[in-house]
């Protein structure tokens, strides 16, 4: 009798130890938390410490991987965690051809990706893989309208060689010749150059009203200081990828009074109260930082967080029609992001379609000037 | 394009250019005397670099602890050995060398606040952090396998590579820093300007490149270097071990990688794998020495220079490209002219 009870209570407690193991929700991440790309993945690989492991009830196992910002090991990662993890949602990568590669194996294996990446894709690619920061184009708007206001009638470039870098070419040219400001110069650079001065050269030399630099955080400096150093008097334009303290730190004095658009929580506590992202913004901030040290955020942590803002704002609606690690769920997964409405993230407010899989509007971006060694919020 | 602004991209190749002589010479020195292809060299560079702006900053080097952390791995390898053949002198020498030394600076280091020194002190300091790692990254890594091939030496090189990038990584974090400038000073030369910089890293390299050739003619321990890089168990049977050639020239290689660092930081942001890639640059420019000649190599870098440097004016998307290109002609000419025999053949 005593056998049979304790047997009962093995096997109950087996199934529910079963139950338990196959209702969490695993979300598999790969960022670049080592290599070029590191200025990136570190602070949002710190991120997934931070965030809740339970939504309504369920279990959520995060199961971060490193890249080294190389897309043939981000493949590896997306395959592992795919095939062995069987993961419902992958995050990542941190740069744009990392998550191009991993978004190759989400749409393979029909699981739903959010990218850190602000990464372009053909439409039939597209169906599967979502964006968590702001598409360059709502960036590239917001310095257009500026330089208008500002009367600047022609533009040099100096951006990465690489896809950030064209990426940004591609999106700002249109823009640009619709309210008539010409590119006069194009020049190019690598994060790991040591000397830009051929490419300043020639970019004073066209003698442009201003000009914008697309690099990401410590390299942008290196233009910067550059321009300045050869007696470049025009305005110049920064990115958001720029926008981190090492930017700051390394540029120093060359820094001041150049213009970047940005997402909101870089200058959480200049916004208006009114801002959507004011509140859940300033909560990141402080928890992050009282974690990680004061003046330790970077805009990178905060896409990392609207990622899983995603994720909460969808899974229990996922969790209605199917039951998590299998097909039924990731199909429903992938439709409850498409179909998010008004979801406040501290980048800004989503608002999913299928033809937009970035989501964010104009209140994703605010423009600020760096003065005095900080940012400045600019009125728009 | 005018004269003005091809002598200002000149002077830009210049001074890069007299950056890759210096790992170029490093490098060649390294594969002579050693046959190894130290692809770690870039390292020194960063290292050297982040070690002095961390010390700008007023914070102890993590590289210290990288000191200490090899030096206690030598003292383990070295003092059991010497204690087995009962050799007291030998057991205080590793044990003032690997342990004392560094413990001094430590201690020496956390007594002066590092951000309040002159200039010329902090940078005394960080070649005296970085440099007698050269040697120990010889003990540990290449000393087992001297006697190996030249593709076994050339794997660990790869192997010590990935590690001290790794510690670099670890040590200084993913974002870069800058230094301040050596000599802030500039020259109308004509309607040219010179910075002081430039001049400080092209006096530097000019310094360097003399005293090592009066090293190598004048001194014994040059002349001996010569002769182990020349023939190896010659030098052996007239008395001069290669364990310490070995030693002295992993010193030197990381006395100029770091010097180069010391130079470069002030001109341009240094990230902890920035090394890896001038190094490469520096090792373009040796090839062209054939990895044997010393002013071979040294004109072979000022070419990278200056190519790079107008490559990047002209068709600034492809200078990488057009920079790492310049390797497969001078292969080709180099296998049309060489006679040399294979070592391993």
């Amino acid at each position: 009798m005593k056998t049979r009870k304790l047997s009962v209570l093995c096997v109950a407690a087996g199934l529910m130890f079963a139950q338990a193991a196959s209702a969490d929700v695993n979300v598999g991440i790969s960022v670049s938390s080592t290599g070029p790309g590191a200025a990136l993945g570190i602070p949002e690989k710190n991120t997934f410490a931070l965030l809740p492991t339970e939504v309504g009830g369920e279990k959520i196992n995060y199961i971060v991987l490193d890249d080294a910002t190389d897309p043939s090991v981000a493949t590896k990662n997306a395959r592992k965690l795919v095939s062995e993890h069987q993961v419902d949602l992958l995050i990542g990568s941190s740069v744009t051809p990392s998550s191009l590669a991993i978004a190759e194996i989400a749409v393979e294996s029909h699981t739903p990706q959010i990218t850190l990446a602000p990464v372009n894709l053909p439409p039939e690619k597209n169906t599967w893989v979502f964006r968590a920061p702001q598409q360059n184009k709502i960036m590239a708007t917001a310095l257009v309208a500026h330089m208008k206001a500002a009367g600047v009638r022609t533009l040099g470039f100096i951006g990465y060689s690489d896809a950030y870098g064209e990426d940004w070419l591609t999106t700002i040219e249109p823009l640009l010749s619709k309210e008539g400001i010409k590119m006069t110069a194009v020049e190019r650079f690598n994060r790991t150059d040591t000397s830009v001065g051929g490419q300043t050269l020639k970019l004073i030399a066209a003698r442009p009203d201003a000009v914008l630099v697309v690099a990401s955080g410590s390299p942008a400096a290196l233009p910067q200081t550059t321009l300045k150093e050869r007696g470049f008097k025009g305005q110049i334009y920064q990115t958001h990828a720029a926008a981190n303290p090492a930017f700051l730190k390394v540029a120093g004095k060359a820094a001041e009074g150049t213009i970047m658009p940005i997402g909101p929580v870089v200058v959480v506590d200049q916004i208006p109260d009114a801002h959507p992202s004011k509140a859940s913004g300033l909560a990141f901030v402080k928890a992050y930082e009282a974690k990680y040290g004061a003046r330790s955020f970077s805009s990178f942590a905060g896409h990392a967080h609207d990622a899983f803002k995603l994720l909460e704002a969808a899974m229990p609606v996922a969790l209605k029609s199917a039951r998590p690690g299998t097909a039924e769920f990731r199909q429903a997964l992938r439709d409850a992001i498409e179909a998010s409405r008004e979801v406040v993230g501290v980048h800004g407010v989503f608002t999913m379609t299928p033809e937009d899989h970035f989501g964010m509007d104009e209140r994703g971006r605010v423009l600020i000037e760096v003065q005095a060694g900080g940012y400045k919020l600019l009125p728009m | 394009m005018d004269l003005q602004i091809a002598l200002l991209i000149g002077q830009d190749g210049v001074t890069s250019g007299a950056i890759y002589a210096l790992l170029a010479l490093a490098l060649v020195l390294v594969f002579a005397v050693t046959r190894a292809i130290y692809i770690p060299q870039g390292e020194y560079v960063a290292y050297g670099a982040l070690t002095l702006a961390t010390l700008q900053s007023g914070a102890l080097p993590a590289t210290l602890w990288l000191l200490m952390g090899a030096g206690l791995a030598v003292t383990v390898i070295d003092g059991v050995a010497a204690i087995r053949k009962r050799d007291g002198r030998a057991w205080g020498a590793t044990l003032g060398w690997n342990v004392a030394y560094p413990a001094v600076l430590v201690l020496t280091l956390s007594a002066l606040s590092p951000a309040q020194l002159p200039m010329a002190l902090q940078i005394l300091l960080t070649l005296a952090i970085v440099v007698p790692i050269g040697p120990m990254i010889y003990r540990l890594a290449y000393q087992p396998v001297a006697e190996a091939s030249v593709l076994v030496l050339l794997i660990v090189s790869v192997a010590v590579h990935v590690v001290l990038v790794g510690l670099g990584l670890l040590f200084f974090g993913a974002e870069g820093s800058r230094t301040a400038p050596l000599w802030d000073a500039s020259f109308a030369v004509g309607w040219m300007t010179v910075s002081g910089q430039q001049i400080c890293v092209l006096a530097a390299s000019a310094a360097l490149i003399v005293g090592l050739y009066l090293f190598f003619e004048k001194t014994l321990y040059g002349k001996a270097l010569r002769a182990t890089a020349i023939n190896r168990n010659g030098a052996r049977l007239m008395g001069f071990s290669p364990v310490f050639a070995g030693r002295l020239t992993f010193l030197l290689a990381a006395f100029i990688g770091t010097l180069s660092g010391v130079l470069i930081a002030p001109v341009t942001t240094v990230y902890y794998d920035t090394g890896f890639l001038i190094g490469l640059k520096g090792f373009v420019a040796a090839i062209v020495g054939g990895l044997a000649s010393y002013p071979l190599a040294a004109a072979g870098a000022l070419i990278v220079g200056l190519l790079e440097s107008f490559a990047s004016f002209w068709a600034s998307a492809y200078k990488e490209a057009i920079v790492f290109t310049l390797i497969i002609p001078v292969l080709m000419w180099r296998s049309l002219h060489s006679h040399g025999i294979d070592e391993e053949a």
